[in-house]
């Protein structure tokens, strides 16, 4: 079963969660994965801490031109969506950091003079520490485009029986990557006007996108109750609420707000692990 | 020379358009026999991503050796040093002190995109 956890807004607690599920789960000795989705910012091995046991590097497509053979009739640049490949002077110009690996001008080149070589756009950690399988991706610095690593990312453990995705903030294409094809989509928010409003723009994406989801409100706060009614306005079930307590800022500070909230929240923890295997088992949309 | 400015208008009185990738269009300038010729941008500048480039090889393809704009990025810089295309910085004024401006020599040619992609 794949699990997304994502948010909207960034910083709301979707690692913190995600990391809560993970030790929830290794602790009832089913077989877990935690994916590290946030390739351009990573942070689940901060409070993970898993060894790296090894590192794979990923890469993408990009054309390479032999002007030798080409004639400058320019096919390659018409079918390119991304400004990829330019005619420029009658000589086809590359600018890698916009392909998007769809392999258009190659198969459009008449002269064949377009062959597909690859490139290194950065790496997925793997590793296993508690019962926790991990596989975490890391974009190389200065790349542009995320989705494809996060698609590597997401091949990794396909035999655990719980894999967690945790996402990227947002929901521009790097969160559609992580989040696509996904079993159930968590939405982890907090009680505050950005908070709000990008959970209202995740909660459209989860209906676009047909994904059962349901919310964690995290850093509630009493007498605000703006998050509450937005579940019950919208029907959307509110899974679990992490109050704003200094206790947990303080072991966040350490890196260890995870086995503190494992311990005092663990009620929470159960209601959202069954709440997300019932709905994946009755195949609720 | 052709020189092609970024503009807002379409003739010599028009503001030059601070941004080369998404200018509303360019007046290209025949420096000897002061001829010009407007190149409407509008596709490029309304484009999802890829202004940058595609403006740059409007202004190639349009015959320009040169480019009089406020700002210019990484990949827009790329693609007109690819074809030799030279890069002069201007900002404040119409596309009439820019010509004289570099006419006089008084424009900076830039050897560098001044500034990031989607600025």
């Amino acid at each position: 079963m794949n699990i997304a956890i994502a948010s909207g807004k960034g910083g709301t607690g979707k690692t913190t969660i995600s990391m809560s599920l993970a030790s929830y789960y290794a602790d009832k000795n089913i077989s877990v994965a935690i994916l590290d989705c946030d390739v351009e910012e990573p942070n689940v091995n901060l409070f993970l801490q898993a060894p790296v046991t090894e590192e794979v590097r990923t890469t993408v497509l990009i054309p390479q031109v032999d002007n030798s053979l080409c004639t400058g009739c320019g096919k390659c640049g018409e079918i390119c969506e991304y400004s990829a490949i330019v005619l420029i002077k009658d000589k086809p110009l590359v600018l890698k950091e916009m392909c998007h690996s769809c392999g258009g001008c190659f198969l459009v080149c008449p002269e064949k003079a377009i062959t597909e070589i690859s490139r290194e756009t950065g790496v997925v950690e793997l590793g296993e520490i508690n019962g926790i399988k991990y596989a975490g991706g890391r974009l190389n610095i200065s790349e542009a485009m995320s989705p494809p690593l996060i698609k590597d990312v997401k091949e990794f453990y396909p035999e655990a029986e719980i894999r967690l995705l945790d996402s990227p903030p947002g929901t521009s294409c790097p969160v559609i990557e992580s989040v696509r094809g996904c079993d159930f989509l968590l939405l982890v928010s907090e009680p505050t006007p950005f908070g709000l409003n990008d959970l209202k723009l995740a909660a459209e994406m989860a209906r676009a996108m047909k994904l059962p989801f349901g919310i964690v409100e995290n850093r509630a706060s009493e007498g605000n109750t703006s998050l509450k009614d937005f579940c019950k306005k919208e029907d959307v079930p509110l899974l679990a609420s992490i109050p704003n307590t200094r206790e947990i800022a303080v072991r966040y500070s350490r890196g260890d707000s995870v086995s503190y909230i494992k311990e005092k929240y663990s009620s929470e923890l159960e209601r959202i692990a069954l709440h997300i295997d019932s709905t994946v088992k009755a195949g609720v949309k | 020379m052709k020189v092609a400015i970024s503009t807002e208008g379409k003739d010599l009185d028009a503001a030059v358009d601070t941004r080369f990738g998404r200018a509303k269009g360019f007046l290209v300038y025949d420096m000897d026999s002061n001829e010009s010729v407007y190149v409407d941008n509008k596709q490029n500048l309304e484009a999802a991503q890829g202004a940058g480039i595609q403006s740059a090889k409007t202004v190639i393809d349009a015959g320009a050796d040169a480019v009089i704009t406020g700002n210019v990025g990484p990949k827009a810089f790329t693609t007109l040093n690819s074809a030799g295309v030279k890069i002069y910085l201007f900002k404040d004024g119409n596309v009439q002190k820019a010509i004289d401006q570099l006419r006089k020599g008084e424009l900076k040619l830039t050897s560098n995109a001044n500034v990031e992609g989607h600025w």
